[in-house]
């Protein structure tokens, strides 16, 4: 599966799509979920918290490991999807439609400053052994 | 295969070939199969053998009557400390096999060996010849030891579980099915080239196969054909933690002993029997023991977190989601005053999550065995 181009990425394997209201939905990648494999539990952030770039603020564990999500800029965060709290394995099975949690982003230009789909990939290949 | 392979003490070895869940089910259910090539086997022949043996072990070889018997056994320090868990066959008087974990598989022969030169060297006068190996041809008095260890690196072993296991292997290898029918649980049999044990590390029925490396390709490509599954590591840890199957080096090690790490049960105290290791075992009565876990709210168990209870702190030490059950369960080391039935509160990153203690196993034979 490759990386949708019309997302954002994180280094930290989070991928960002902007929504039509400006918020903006946040996930984690194939390359994640698949290293990361099973999932079996996700623990999303307080609607209302307000994160800084690249704090801690989710979770998501498989069979094997536990992994921490980060969030992608500053902002707050406006909605969780509770529908992966009794259905982790949504993230294995479509990990881009998969959301996570949404945030309203402090600056806009915070968003379009994130990794491309093409920037992104180089990132998971240079990871590669 | 399509595996995803992981460094495990310098062996590349498959963590997951699909989903690891589905792999699991499938031992569970149907049947699957293992490479674990890593474990090493050790043969130990000679005269007085046992006797060896019932002073090495903390389990007692004195116990295995039928040839190709087996039994799972700590190996101790003297100060009690668990060096290795392992299992041994008693195959003939001459001949006992013993299988030892990949990580410690060198640093527990060097220990046989060590063991084997004091115990022959403290035999009483009398007892004849003290000699490792003897090259000469001339005849050793009666009981005197003259024991041979040795390993086999190059055996490679195939474990082939689940409820359909011994029927796939019996499909492929119609040899073997005379010689290993009737093998009882624990019991193995050599039938030339393939050594065929009925044992295994999941809680289901199945055989543990060794046979020279360079046979396995084609057996293991075989049983791929008549339909048995590869399963990776990550299953064989759920499948071992369901079962109530201690790993070493998470749910012991050198600085426990084995009363403290649920294996009270493969440790013989009461008789006469000396062993290494046991006058440490008297004389320190355990503080803590191994229960079982069930996570109650939402997260995953995971090993070092701290088990914070009315009687003290412990600490799991493995822990997991348990497919079977779809919870997460653990074994934890906590305060022996803990009882079943208790609930107790595991510190999982900021919060206090609640979890059931719990007799183990907590899954075998398809099934699950904890109601809560």
């Amino acid at each position: 599966m490759s990386n949708p181009s019309n997302l954002k990425y994180t280094a930290s394997h989070e991928w960002i799509r902007s929504e039509a209201d400006g918020t903006i939905s946040i996930g984690i990648t194939q390359h994640a979920q698949e290293a990361l494999g099973d999932m079996v539990f996700v623990e999303t952030p307080a609607v209302g918290r307000k994160l800084k770039a690249k704090e801690e603020c989710a979770v998501v564990e498989s069979v094997k490991a536990a992994a921490d999500v980060y969030a992608p800029v500053a902002g707050e965060v406006v909605a969780v999807n509770s529908e992966l709290d009794n259905a982790p394995e949504a993230i294995n099975a479509d990990p881009y439609a998969a959301w996570m949690f949404r945030m309203k982003p402090d600056n806009a230009a915070d968003v379009a400053a994130l990794l491309d789909a093409a920037a992104y990939q180089a990132v998971v290949d240079s990871e590669a052994h | 295969m399509g595996a995803k392979m992981v460094d495990f003490g310098g062996w590349d070895m498959p963590v997951n070939y699909g989903s690891q869940i589905d792999e699991h089910h499938k031992v569970r259910n149907d049947c699957g199969m293992f490479d674990v090539s890593h474990m090493r086997v050790v043969d130990i022949k000679g005269s007085g053998v046992r006797g060896f043996l019932r002073h090495l072990l903390a389990n007692d070889v004195g116990k295995l009557a039928l040839p190709g018997k087996a039994l799972y056994s700590c190996m101790l320090l003297e100060n009690g400390g668990v060096i290795d868990d392992l299992i041994v066959y008693f195959m003939n008087e001459e001949w006992f096999r013993i299988v030892v974990n990949a990580g410690t598989a060198d640093k527990d022969i060097a220990w046989m060996k060590k063991q084997a030169a004091e115990f022959t060297r403290h035999l009483p006068v009398g007892d004849a010849a003290v000699a490792l190996s003897p090259a000469s041809g001339g005849k050793l008095d009666r009981g005197a030891p003259q024991l041979e260890i040795k390993d086999h690196p190059e055996f490679a072993m195939i474990a082939v579980q689940g409820p359909n296991a011994r029927a796939k292997v019996w499909q492929v290898l119609h040899d073997t099915k005379a010689r290993t029918e009737a093998l009882q649980v624990f019991q193995a049999t050599d039938c030339g080239g393939y050594f065929i044990a009925r044992t295994g590390y999941t809680g289901e029925d199945g055989f543990e196969i060794m046979l020279p490396a360079a046979q396995a390709e084609s057996l293991w490509h075989a049983l791929a054909k008549a339909g048995v599954k590869p399963i990776g590591l990550g299953a064989r840890d759920t499948l071992r933690l369901e079962a109530g199957m201690n790993l070493y080096g998470q749910d012991m090690n050198e600085s426990v002993n084995p009363l403290e790490s649920g294996l009270a049960w493969t440790v013989d105290l009461n008789s006469e029997r000396d062993f290494t290791g046991k006058a440490a075992l008297l004389a320190n009565p355990p503080k803590r023991k191994l229960v079982g876990l069930v996570l109650l709210d939402r997260g995953v168990l995971r090993g070092h977190q701290e088990v914070h209870c009315a009687h003290g702190t412990g600490e799991i030490t493995s822990g997991s989601f348990s497919p079977t059950l779809e919870k997460s369960i653990a074994l934890a080391r906590v305060p022996t005053g803990v009882q079943t039935g208790e609930t107790v509160q595991v510190a999982i990153r900021d919060k206090m999550l609640a979890a059931k203690v719990v007799k183990y196993p907590f899954a075998r034979h398809g099934k699950g065995l904890v109601s809560l």
